[in-house]
């Protein structure tokens, strides 16, 4: 090289790095596009339709279905993390714009939207009512405005609870593997403890008994017949009995040390999953479309057990259209659409994620349906006796927050920070704040 | 011009009335679009910032009733907003301090005679133009407790596995190395500049009387530097005083933040003050609340910039 042509040559090199650089790392931001400015659509008029929601719904094989009826609709997806996903939600609906024609909403949140029935369209104009026999009665009020009236939700699935367990860490720990057998291990979450201390003596290399207490919590709260609220919509964290409970249960895991201290949902939490870092975790029916997404190499050595102190609801969602959708009737009927018997069974057997139509519960293509990746285990029939059983709980306006602050609460314990007792009490503190 | 007929008085007139108009506002129209842009964008939210936070102001209700200065009462007495002070303290001093250091030092060396000088100049900037999503990202993962690669290291040395993102004076280092690896370089390079201008008599002069490198970095470098050094010192605590993205992402994809990444871990310990008005304004939606919170961080602000300004002064300027 000529000198002159290194003294150009360096500085053009080291721009196309910096160019390469920032493009390669460019992509980290996420697009916030989730408009739906189209103007009103004539028949046979091209529809653009934006769905949002807050991780794999199992919908995008239907999209495709529902194209080949509905050639003039397009159909977007915006998936977010599941807290932004309804934050965005409170944000769009405050300032009427940038919401989608479609969004889902899980049941921590539900009742935050269903107190502002002016957001939304009621489903009732498209005739959406005609849905109310095919659902769990539950199912179907919590989408419902406050004072009733109004339809603002149609319900996609159910959490029934069961509990996922590792039957290669179980043999290595000695304990029994058949599911049956697990299952009369741990009637109660006492004696699942138990199960878990005897699956600490044995020391099974880089695995504990549980990822963390945050959805044993969870779990543990919708078994009550109350939970953080009463019916009333007042906080009652200080004053249920089954809330304290299932915090001195979820405490005892910690103090035991069983937990993996894996946060659900979070990376490291992922990776313990390929990791094979922990044996068993709290399984709502959707919770098993998770684990095959994240453990994907664990085909075979994960099954399904009954879940420890009786049954109940952990999550599950609706799908509602903000007032400000541009296509309410188009939206409409693709909810009706995503939502309908068949779909929900197909949704069920891909994704995992439980039918919230009871006549589904007794059909012979859910009941006898098996997985090859949970070794068979019948998880048509275990979530159909789990949704039978179900007994609904009220959940209040705030939900998610309390958790939130509870979740804190229990972290705090878990990384050493306090003891249960301080714990409780900066719990209690922080629950009053909420307003 | 001179076609122009100029023995018309009253045109004559007209043309220096023009001509004054044009000399006297024209300037005020050049620098006017800023102006309307920072009035838009800086003086109005700021304004009426001050004018939300005086009242119970919540993005769920249209009704906002005003409540004086309440906000602030319960602000001054909110356990958590000074927990949230002490982070960005804290983080700002170990982030600061060791960057600035380095980056003198970075400059220092790169203010000399080198092959592919303009490589090394330009790669400096390079961790500044990758995304902080990214950055953090990555961070995260070294600092992970039970994979990292830092951990991992550490453990040839025979250290137990440090669950970074949960202590708070662990969960600050991991923090603060993130903001100096994306701002060193960046300062480093301002540095540079300003060492570019330091006449080379002084350091040959200098070199002839035998003072060390390290003593001409001292005794001239420094002192001839130092409005640059005040600049930086001054726009690096600015900066690290609004650190929000780091602490923000680092409780996300550690999964320490449990629930909600907007509480800076679940002791809150590293929680910084604009991320207590994320979590207030935009996870809480209590609009009223965050907008006091915002306030009383800008003159937190102020009050630490004015501080540093006033010792940065007290540098030795010029030559002794």
């Amino acid at each position: 090289m000529t000198p002159r042509i290194r003294r150009l040559a360096v500085p053009l090199l080291t721009a196309s790095l910096l160019v390469l650089a920032s493009a390669a790392c460019g992509s980290g931001g996420g697009s916030d596009t989730a408009g739906s400015a189209d103007t009103a659509a004539k028949p046979g008029e091209k529809v653009k339709l934006t769905i949002g929601l807050f991780g794999d719904f199992g919908f995008k094989p239907l999209y495709e279905e529902y194209k080949k009826t509905h050639p003039n609709v397009e159909i977007v997806e915006n998936v977010t993390q599941f807290n932004d996903h309804h934050n965005n939600l409170v944000k769009r609906l405050a300032t009427n714009a940038g919401a989608g024609d479609i969004e889902a909403v899980e049941v921590g949140y539900i009742s935050t939207f269903t107190a502002q029935p002016a957001k939304f369209q009621d489903l009732k104009q498209y005739g959406l009512d005609k849905r109310q026999g095919d659902y769990l009665d539950w199912k179907w009020q919590q989408g419902l405005s406050k004072q009733g009236g109004q339809v603002l939700g149609l319900g996609t699935d159910v959490g029934g609870l069961a509990m996922c367990y590792r039957k290669d860490l179980f043999e290595k720990a000695g304990l029994p593997t058949d599911r049956t057998e697990v299952a009369a291990l741990w009637p109660t979450w006492e004696q699942y403890i138990e199960t878990g201390k005897k699956f600490a003596a044995a020391d099974v290399a880089g695995a504990k008994f549980v990822d963390s207490p945050g959805e044993i919590f969870r779990a543990m709260v919708n078994q009550a017949p109350a939970g953080l609220y009463d019916a009333q919509d007042q906080i009652i964290v200080d004053s249920n009995p089954d809330v304290k409970k299932a915090w001195d249960l979820s405490n005892q895991l910690t103090a035991e040390k069983l937990t993996a201290k894996l946060a659900a949902f979070s990376p490291p939490w992922n990776t313990g999953f390929a990791k094979g870092s922990f044996a068993t975790i709290i399984c709502p029916a959707w919770m098993t479309g998770f684990i095959q997404e994240q453990a994907k190499d664990a085909s075979g050595k994960w099954d399904i057990a009954t879940v420890p102190g009786g049954s109940g609801n952990s999550g599950g969602s609706h799908l509602m259209i903000p007032k400000q959708s541009k296509h309410p009737k188009e939206a409409a009927e693709l909810i009706d659409f995503l939502t309908s018997k068949e779909n929900q069974a197909k949704v069920f057997k891909e994704e995992g994620t439980f039918p919230s139509i009871p006549s589904l519960y007794d059909d012979p293509s859910i009941q006898n349906f098996t997985k090859p990746f949970f070794g068979d285990a019948p998880i048509g029939k275990i979530y159909s006796e789990a949704a039978k059983a179900l007994k609904p709980q009220h959940l209040g306006p705030k939900e998610a927050e309390v958790r939130v602050v509870i979740g804190d609460g229990l972290g705090r314990v878990e990384q050493g920070k306090q003891t249960p007792d301080q714990a409780w009490a900066q719990v209690l503190e922080d629950v009053k704040k909420i307003k | 011009m001179s076609s122009l007929p100029l023995a018309v008085p009253g045109r004559r007139r007209r043309r220096g009335i023009r001509h004054t108009l044009d000399v006297r506002v024209s300037p005020y129209a050049y620098v006017a679009p800023f102006f309307l842009l920072f009035c838009a964008f800086g003086l109005f939210p700021l304004v009426y910032t001050a004018w939300v936070s005086l009242h119970e102001w919540t993005l769920l209700s249209d009704e906002h009733t005003f409540v004086g200065m309440d906000n602030f009462g319960t602000l001054l007495a909110d356990g958590y907003f000074w927990n949230a002070t002490f982070n960005t303290l804290s983080i700002g001093v170990l982030s600061t301090v060791p960057q600035l250091v380095l980056a003198i030092w970075l400059a220092h060396l790169l203010n000399r005679r080198l092959r592919f000088q303009t490589l090394f100049r330009v790669s400096l900037l390079l961790p500044n133009v990758t995304s902080v999503v990214a950055v953090v990202v990555i961070f995260s993962q070294l600092y992970g407790r039970d994979f990292g690669m830092i951990n991992w290291v550490l453990s040839w040395f025979g250290a137990g596995a440090i669950d970074w993102a949960a202590g708070t004076a662990t969960s600050h280092i991991a923090l603060s190395t993130m903001i100096m690896w994306r701002w060193t370089g960046y300062n480093a390079l301002i540095f540079l500049a300003a060492m570019q201008a330091v006449p080379r008599e002084l350091y040959e002069a200098a070199t002839i009387d035998g003072a060390s490198n390290f003593t001409q970095l001292r005794k001239i470098t420094v002192p001839m530097i130092r409005p640059t050094m005040i600049f930086v010192v001054i726009v690096s605590t600015i900066g690290a005083m609004q650190i929000i993205a780091e602490p923000l992402l680092f409780g996300a994809s550690t999964g320490v933040a449990q629930g909600g990444a907007a509480n800076g871990g679940p002791d809150r310990q590293f929680q910084t003050l604009a991320l207590f008005v994320y979590e207030q304004g935009f996870t809480k939606f209590d609009f009223g609340y965050a907008s006091a919170a915002s306030w009383l961080m800008f003159l937190a602000v102020v009050i630490v910039a004015g501080v540093n300004f006033l010792i940065t002064r007290r540098v030795k300027g010029g030559l002794v």
